[in-house]
Parts: C-alpha cells; structure tokens; sequence
C-alpha cells in the first residue's frame, strides 16, 4: 500500500515540525498549512487521507473551517485542541470532525486516533463477525462472546455495542448514540445512555470498574477500544 | 481617620459612651450630699479618659462636649442654667473641657500609632508570606524548566559522544520534567479560570461509582492503596464530570502524598437525604487543628519540604465544590489522619432500578 497522506493544519511551527516527524517515522507523508486558507487550498488541490486541524487558527476559528471541509471532504479530520472546554469539542464533533485530540498529547495515543480514523473510512466492515481482543461479536447470528464464552445481551445493549464498536477507537458523542439507539427526541436523556453503559460494562468487560473496551470521555461521549 | 471605618459602629459608641456619661452624673446627683460639684467633675474626668482608651474619637469628643455642658447645667451653681457666677468656676469650666478634648484626642493619637505599628507587622508578615509562596512556585516551576533545558543542551552538545544508556536517560529526564511542569501549569490555569468567575459547570448524569473508579485508576500504581467499597444503592447524580474528576483526583493525590506508604486510603459515597457525600479519608499524620482552616487557601501547604506540589490541590477542590453548591470539611480520622468530607445538593435519579425495556 502507498502511503498515506496527512495534511497538518496549525499556526504553531513547533508542533507542526513535532507532527511532521512523527507522521513521516510513522510512514505517512506529511503536508504542512499554516492558516485556514491555506489549508483549503493545499486540501482542496490534494486531497489528502487525513487533515489534523488545530481548533484555533489565526484567520478563521477551526470549527467554521471544518464545516467548510465537510461540504466536500469526505475523509477523517482530527481536531487538536488546546482548550479543555468540552463545548467546542461536541460542537467540532456535531459539525462532522472523525475525533480530537488535546494538546499536549502522547505520541503513540495521537497515531492510534488516526490509525482508528482512517480504518473507519477505509473499510467497510464487511464480515458478520468482529474480533476485538477477548470479544467476538456476530451481528449476524446477533450473538457476543468473551473468551469463547457465550454473554447474554438485551436487543438495546447489543445495538449499542455495535455502534460503538463500529467506531472502533473513535469518540461518539452522547448525542449521536442517543439519537442512533434511542431516536430523534432523546438526545437529552444522558441517564439512559450511562444505565446501559454501566450495565453493557458489567457484562462485556473483565474488570467493570477498569474498563478496557467502553472508555467514558468526560463531557463529551463513549470511545470504544 | 477613624479606627473603625463603619458608621454603624461609630453611631452605637456614641450612644455607648453619651449612656455611660448619663449614668455617672445620676449617680453624682445621688452622692450630692457627699461631694462637691468640683469633684464630680474629676471623676466625670476619670470616666472620660476609660472612654477614650475604648471608644473613637468621635465618640469620645461628643460624650466630652455633653459631660461639659451636663456639669456646667445641673452641678456648678446656680444650677439649672448654663449661667457660671463664680470667676473661678468659669476658668474650671474652661479647664474641663480643655482637658475633656485633650484626653480624648491624646488617647486617639497613641492608638493610632499602635495601630500603625501593627500595620506594618502584618505588612511585613504578608510580604514574607508571599514571598515563601513566590520561591516555591518558581521553583515548582523552574526546575522541570531546567531539567528539560539542560537535557536538550547536553544531547545537542555531545550528540555524537553520549552512551545510548545516556541519551535514554536524558530523553527520560525530559519526559518527567515536561509531566511535571504539565501538571503545574494545568493547577495554575484551573485555579485562574476559578478566580475569574467564569467557570460554569456543565452538569449531566453521572454514574458516582463509575467517576470514583476512573479517579483510582488515575493515580496509576498508587491505585492499590486506595480502598473503595461500590455503593450500588448510589442514584444518578447531575454533576460536572470533569470537574468532579479533578476534584477526587485532588483529594486522593493530597490524602495519599500526605500518609505513610504502608497505610490505606478510604473513600465512599453515599446519600445523606438529599445531600450527596463523597468521604475521602486517610491514616496519615492529620492535620494540625490551628491549619485546618487554612488548608483551603490557595498556595497554602502544610508541609513545604515536600516537592511535586504547589498548594493549589485543595484551594481548587473547594471552588469546584462551592461551583456545586456544595461545601467541604475537613475531620480528623480514627486512629490517625484526616477525613474529607464533600456534601452537595445534586439533582438524582433513580432510573437505573427500573426496569423499562
């Protein structure tokens, strides 16, 4: 496989020449924008496989550039944030960013997000069955097993679950889980969703009160890994 | 100036001291047959100079002005006029109150100067205060700098001549001291964001046994100390999660630096009511009871030798418990140690003993 192209977009020199070095360690070609503009352009002329987007830039807020991406841009887009308010990071997410990422990050967490990223537009799951460490899930046969065990799961936890590791290693926002397994006009009760969580949690996971697969991002959603 | 600045106070010491001047004459009037008019003026002089060493000087010079004038009316003869026949009455009259107003405005001046003595005692003491604060936050602050600093000298400098053992170290020492400063800076800004007054948090459901647990798995290898029995009685709380993390994480970072390693700490949730209380308590050397108030104060520590903090942890708690309405106390623990107890009034749910599938 070629490889694959990252398209940074940050004011900051700093961490864009930090980005370029892990991106080309990590085998993927890195391509670099200062401000909002010209990462349309660069994007716009090259579409690359991926963008990382600062939520702060100097000529347009990052939020109204994505919007702007998401009008024809089809790949994943990673926000970076400095902010630790929770409002723009479900705005960003709301608006059509694949996940974020706050500053200052880890190395290998920002290369999982955007493996996770990429992996969700690339592949369609196409099998019945998934594997993820000690889970099998068949959507098929609608049956979930850990370690070969079979686990007894209601219709709703088990829609849930699929969601949710549909978007393997991505953050889903209450919102959108609410809307997808609930409907339109439950978006606001988060008390269901933390109910099913706790109890999905105490069936899938090996240690509940450690949890290794259902990770909660506080103020902004569930990440399944 | 006045010593005490509120005009309230200034309004009942005036009614204190005219009261306590009325008093002394009806007594004097009683003892009439017993002394003179002169002599009720001395100890009129007497209760004056009491009067001036407790009360403020505007007080003191309306009570002066009355007792003159109460003397002259109903003491020196004739009696019951403002009229003085006698010349030598007049000069005592005179003198009265000359020495009334001079040991009132005496009194005040010596007070004053205490005052201001005291003043710049406490001045001084302030800026030594600070100044302590000052030196360990920059040294909080510097030396994670300086670590780093001097790493990427050195790796720079002797690229080619360091061991690989050497360059491990040195990335290693990078790596801790940018942690560290990490933490720091992330205190200072919450605490920033806290004394602006523009934190709002952003309340939603939240399962407590879950946040708790997130909170000991935080404190990584430290985690085993923590005791944690699961409250599975616990309601849906509405709270600021990450707000809420911050202040366990707080509670268990401070209860575990502050006890012995071989010693557990306790935490436990339940209702009291209405009222959601969250128990953080140690084993720990506890706390002396004279700081147990200041401990809330920010940059306040209890021990300074101690590094990694910067007395920020639990002035941050409290404001994120006063963002929940909320207050936190602090008991001391059985047999030794300290208790943290965090009472909030949070909206409850009971949904999740329902069953509605």
């Amino acid at each position: 496989m070629s490889k694959r192209t990252v398209l940074v977009i940050d004011d900051e020199p700093q961490i864009r020449k930090l980005l370029q070095i892990t991106l080309e360690s990590n085998d993927f070609i890195c391509k670099e924008a200062e401000t909002a503009k010209e990462g349309l352009i660069i994007a716009a002329n090259h579409p690359p496989d991926l963008i990382l987007l600062d939520i702060q830039l100097p000529d347009k807020d990052g939020v109204s550039l994505l919007k702007e991406l998401r009008s024809w841009y089809n790949h994943p887009i990673i926000m970076l944030s400095v902010l630790n308010d929770e409002s723009f990071i479900v705005k960003a997410l709301d608006q059509g960013a694949t996940d974020y990422i706050r500053k200052p990050f880890r190395n290998a967490e920002l290369m999982a997000r955007i493996r996770s990223a990429l992996r969700k537009t690339d592949a369609p799951q196409s099998l019945s069955e998934w594997v993820f460490d000690d889970l099998q899930l068949n959507v098929a046969t609608r049956t979930v097993k850990r370690n070969g065990e079979l686990i007894k799961l209601t219709a709703t936890e088990f829609n849930l679950l699929v969601l949710l590791s549909k978007n393997q290693g991505c953050v889903l926002t209450h919102q959108f889980i609410l809307k997808e397994i609930w409907g339109v006009g439950f978006q606001t009760e988060t008390q269901y969703l933390r109910v099913f969580i706790g109890t999905l949690r105490k069936k899938i996971e090996t240690n509940p009160n450690k949890p290794a697969h259902l990770l909660t991002e506080s103020g902004i959603g569930y990440r399944f890994l | 100036m006045l010593l005490t600045n509120n005009k309230y106070a200034i309004g009942k010491q005036t009614l204190c001291t005219v009261c306590i001047m009325i008093l002394l004459f009806v007594i004097a009037n009683f003892l009439n047959e017993y002394i003179s008019y002169k002599a009720v003026a001395l100890l009129s002089l007497f209760a004056l100079s009491i009067i001036a060493m407790i009360f403020d000087i505007v007080p003191v010079l309306i009570a002066a002005t009355l007792s003159a004038f109460i003397w002259n009316f109903f003491f020196i003869p004739p009696i019951f006029t403002f009229h003085i026949s006698n010349t030598e009455d007049v000069l005592l009259f005179a003198l009265y109150f000359a020495i009334a107003l001079l040991n009132g405005i005496l009194s005040y001046k010596i007070r004053l100067a205490q005052k201001a003595s005291r003043d710049k005692e406490e001045q001084e003491r302030s800026i030594q205060l600070y100044n302590t604060i000052f030196n360990s936050l920059s040294h909080e602050l510097r030396t994670p700098i300086a670590a780093i600093m001097g790493s990427a000298d050195t790796f720079q400098e002797h690229f080619f001549t360091l061991s690989d053992q050497h360059k491990r170290d040195l990335l290693q020492q990078i790596e801790i001291a940018s942690t560290r400063l990490n933490n720091q800076v992330e205190n200072l800004l919450k605490m920033s964001r806290l004394e602006s007054g523009t934190l709002q948090p952003s309340l939603d459901w939240c399962d407590l046994n879950e946040l708790v647990n997130t909170s000991i798995h935080n404190q990584q290898e430290r985690a085993s100390r923590i005791l944690f029995a699961q409250n599975e009685e616990m309601p849906l709380v509405k709270l600021d999660y990450g707000l809420m993390i911050t202040v366990l994480d707080n509670l268990l970072i401070n209860a575990l630096n502050y006890s012995a390693t071989d010693t557990k700490v306790e935490v436990s949730i339940n209702m009291e009511e209405d009222t959601t209380v969250i128990n953080v308590a140690d084993n720990g050397l506890g706390i002396p009871k004279e700081e147990i108030e200041a401990v809330f104060q920010k940059f306040y520590r209890v021990d300074r030798k101690q590094t990694g903090g910067n007395g920020l942890g639990l002035a941050i708690v409290d404001g994120l418990v006063k963002a929940h309405n909320g207050s936190i106390i602090i008991q001391p623990n059985s047999p030794t140690g300290t208790q943290f107890i965090v009472r909030m009034p949070l909206e409850t749910s009971y949904i999740r003993n329902i069953k509605y599938e």
